[in-house]
Formats: C-alpha cells, structure tokens, sequence
C-alpha cells in the first residue's frame, strides 16, 4: 500500500492514494459543484475522459484545467467554483 | 404584387445597414433592407465592438463622438445579449516616447469637452496587474464602452421591421445583381423598386458601385475560455496607431477586450490584398506573440475560437456617407475600416440627413463620397 499523498480542495486537506485523479479528490472532499455554466448553472463531469470539458477547475492558479485528467500531486492546490 | 417603389433600400444587413434602416424609419421612410447572405455575417460579426472616440482627424473625431453620444443614448434600450459595457479604453505606452503621445492626445480631447485620465506607470499596474512590469503609462478613456456588435444589428434591424406604423421590409438571401435609377436588380431576376438605394455592403461595395475605392483589410480574431477580471478595459497598445496606420505591409498590435462573459477577446492584424477568409497561422502567432509582450500571462489561458474578417478600407480612413457623385438615387454608407461599429449610428443620422434634407449636427463634408472623385481628378 503506497503512502498516501495530500492535496487541497478549496482549502481542506484531502488524503488520497497516488493515481487519484482531480476530479476523484473532489468528490472524496464532498464538493458536487465542480463549476458554473455562463449562464451560472451547476456543473461537474459528465464524460470522464476529456472531451467534455464540464469538469474544468482551477490547479494550483491554472484556470480551466480538466480535473478527470489531471492526477492529484502531494500539496496541490484545487478550487472549485462556489 | 405591388409596383409600388420604396422611399429606400439598403442593401447589406451589418450594423451600418441596421442602422441607417432603424433611422430612416423612424424618420416615416419606407424601407427595404436586402442581405444576400447572413444578417450582420460580414464585418460586423468581425468587430470587436469597441466604441470609442479617436482623434485620427477632425473628421474622425466628430464622427466617432457623435456616434458615441447616440451609443450613450441608446444604451438602456438595448437588451442584454448586447452585452453593453461601459469599461473604458486604456490607451497603453510602453516608453517615454509613447508618454510624449499620451500628452499630446489629452490636450487634444481635453480641448474638445471629452474626459481623460493620464495614468504613470504605478496606476497603470494598478488599473491592470496583468500587464507587463515596466510600461510607461497611459490614457485611460472612461466614456469609451464595449458591446456585442451582431446582437446589436440585430436588435437595431428589428426595430425597424418591427416598427408599429411603418415596418421595413427584409430580403435575405438573393444576390444583388445592380442597382439602378429605378431600384434594385436582383440575381433571380427580381426587381424591387425604390427611389433611393443606398449601398451598405462594406468590404463588398465595389461590386455594386464600379469603380469604388474601397479595399478589403483582412482582420484576425481570438477569443479565449472565461476569466473573469483578468482585465478591466480595453487595452489598446499605443502602436496601434502605427499598424493602423501602415497602408502597405502587413501589420498587428496588442488590442484586448473584456467580454461580459469574462472572455478576453484578442486582436488585431490588419493585412491588404488577402482575399481569403481563412486564418493565417503565420500572421495569427506575430498577433498573439504581440499580444504576450505586453500581457505575458496570456500564454497560459486557453482560446476557444479564431476568425476573420474584411474592413471596408478607404485612402483617407474615412467612410463614404452620401450620394455618389452627381447621383441622386445611388446613395453610399461604406468605407468604415475599423470603427464601423461605432459609427454605425452617427453614418445612420448623417445618411437620413441628407436624404430627408434634415439640418446635420456635424458637418457632412468630411464623409461625402464626392470628395474620393475630387482626390483622383487632382491625381
């Protein structure tokens, strides 16, 4: 069993396994909002292999990043939308 | 079904045609409006909806500040797909030289009653922190705006067809073949009369005025995803001036524009003698090359979309707004290059002024089409 590593999602500390994605921290952290439409409507991921791009959120002061293809690293920094 | 003629038709559907048709309606004209392809498709899909007062020429200046003031005007009219925004200008100098320049033009604007703000390096990266450090200032604008420029052709075309006494009537989707004394040709061999038809097809007027000088200048567009206040006004290198300027070679300059959406829309190029509308990679990385120098965080946000489109280009950097030349049925609202957006409206007054033998508010001389004729007869 590898150690563990920890990320943060909208400022809480969230332990996962190395190989969790983005999006999987989140939902582990009990956030379903992931993002909102321009019309300001709820959104999270839909496909799960990028090509939807519905669960886009900003990594570390990146905007827009696909959290289903982004792998969680040790003192990442996640933010949803709220 | 009737023989009965139009008092006009305007022929092309952008935001010049929109205007001059809401104008004219609602000066108890009847109207016809005939777009061969797609309403407000051409340029007008193309602009980026800047509305801004320049001081190029005197001629320049009273157009874009009248049309500005009716923009002003209009403004709590418009619906919200419009998408208008009074966010300002910010006129960016990147060195002292450019500072020299920002002083010049607010002694011009102060003089004629319009509001500015020199802005020292300090403002400046406090106004925009995502610009470059190290710019020398600025002239911020404040009465300039932004808006989204096919829902306002749109919206100013409806209230014309939508007009309860007097609705113009809308052709889409024919060709023009001519237009003559007794109206418009079209290419199905269909003739709809009217006394007075005006050629508002931009880039594409020569094809229906022979002979006319009018260029097409080929502009390129990026939009990206959403990030809301990245920036605050539309920041406009003060270069552009140059690249505008330039009449033979190819040319770009860092003009970015927030969108209500939090969209950054980034241009500009400006190219003569291109003809097709696709996008030139080449001239697409020297723009957003351009665009980084000043903004280098640009390079880590996504755009979504590219495009083009076709300037209506005159030698003096003024449209044409009157009848051609010892011609009073075949009326000319073209020739805007790049700020046909803003003065759509003002051309749309000062086109009905003439028709309707109405007192101007500005003096009409500066864009009357007669003046190109004079130009060539002295060459």
């Amino acid at each position: 069993m590898p150690e563990p590593i920890t990320v943060l999602v909208n400022g809480a500390l969230i332990a996962v396994r190395p190989g969790t994605m983005v999006s999987a921290a989140i939902v582990i952290a009990g956030e379903t909002l992931f993002r909102r439409s321009v019309t300001g409507e709820p959104r999270g991921p839909l496909c799960g292999m990028g090509i939807c791009f519905e669960c886009r959120v900003t990594v570390n002061g990146q905007f827009h990043a696909r959290s289903c293809q982004t792998l969680c690293e040790e003192g990442m920094d996640v933010q949803t939308d709220k | 079904m009737t023989s009965t003629a139009f008092d006009v038709a305007i022929i092309g559907a952008g935001i010049v045609g929109a205007a001059c048709v809401a104008e004219a309606v609602r000066e108890g004209l009847s109207v016809v409006v005939i777009e061969s392809r797609i309403i407000a498709g051409g340029a007008t899909a193309a602009g980026m909806g800047h509305i801004v007062v320049m001081d190029d020429s005197e001629g320049q200046f009273a157009l874009t500040r009248y049309s500005q003031e009716l923009w002003n005007e209009l403004a709590p009219e418009l619906p919200r797909d419009c998408e208008f925004e009074r966010c300002g200008t910010i006129w960016v100098a990147a060195d002292e030289a450019e500072m020299a320049t920002v002083r010049s033009k607010r002694d011009f604007y102060e003089a004629r009653g319009v509001t500015v703000e020199i802005l020292d390096e300090h403002d400046l990266a406090k106004a925009e922190p995502n610009l470059r450090e190290g710019l020398a200032g600025g002239l911020r604008m404040p009465g300039d705006s932004v808006l989204y420029p096919p829902c306002a052709a749109r919206f100013l075309l409806e209230k014309a067809t939508n007009h309860r006494t007097r609705p113009a009537a809308l052709r889409v989707g024919q060709p023009v073949s001519e237009i003559t004394k007794q109206g418009v040709k079209l290419r199905d061999g269909s003739f709809i009369p009217a006394a007075i038809t005006v050629n508002a097809t931009g880039s594409w007027s020569p094809q229906l005025t022979p002979g006319l000088n009018v260029q097409p200048r080929k502009g390129h567009l990026v939009i990206t995803d959403r990030y809301p206040a990245f920036i605050r006004h539309q920041l406009i290198e003060l270069g552009y001036l140059k690249s505008a300027h330039a009449v033979q070679a190819d040319s770009v300059a860092f003009n970015i524009q927030p969108r209500q959406t939090g969209q950054l829309l980034i241009g500009s190029s400006r190219q003569y003698g291109a003809t097709s509308a696709q996008v030139d990679t080449q001239i697409l990385g020297r723009m957003i090359d351009r665009a980084r120098l000043y903004m280098p965080r640009l390079g880590e946000l996504n755009a979504v979309r590219t495009w083009t489109g076709f300037r209506a280009a005159t030698p003096d950097k003024l449209p044409l707004i009157g009848p051609c030349a010892g011609n009073h049925w075949h009326y000319l609202a073209t020739g805007h290059e790049g700020l046909g957006i803003t003065t759509s409206l003002g051309t749309a007054k000062l086109l009905v002024d003439q028709i309707i033998n109405r007192t101007s508010e500005i003096p009409l001389t500066p864009y009357l089409p007669g003046r190109l004729a004079a130009e060539t007869a002295h060459a």
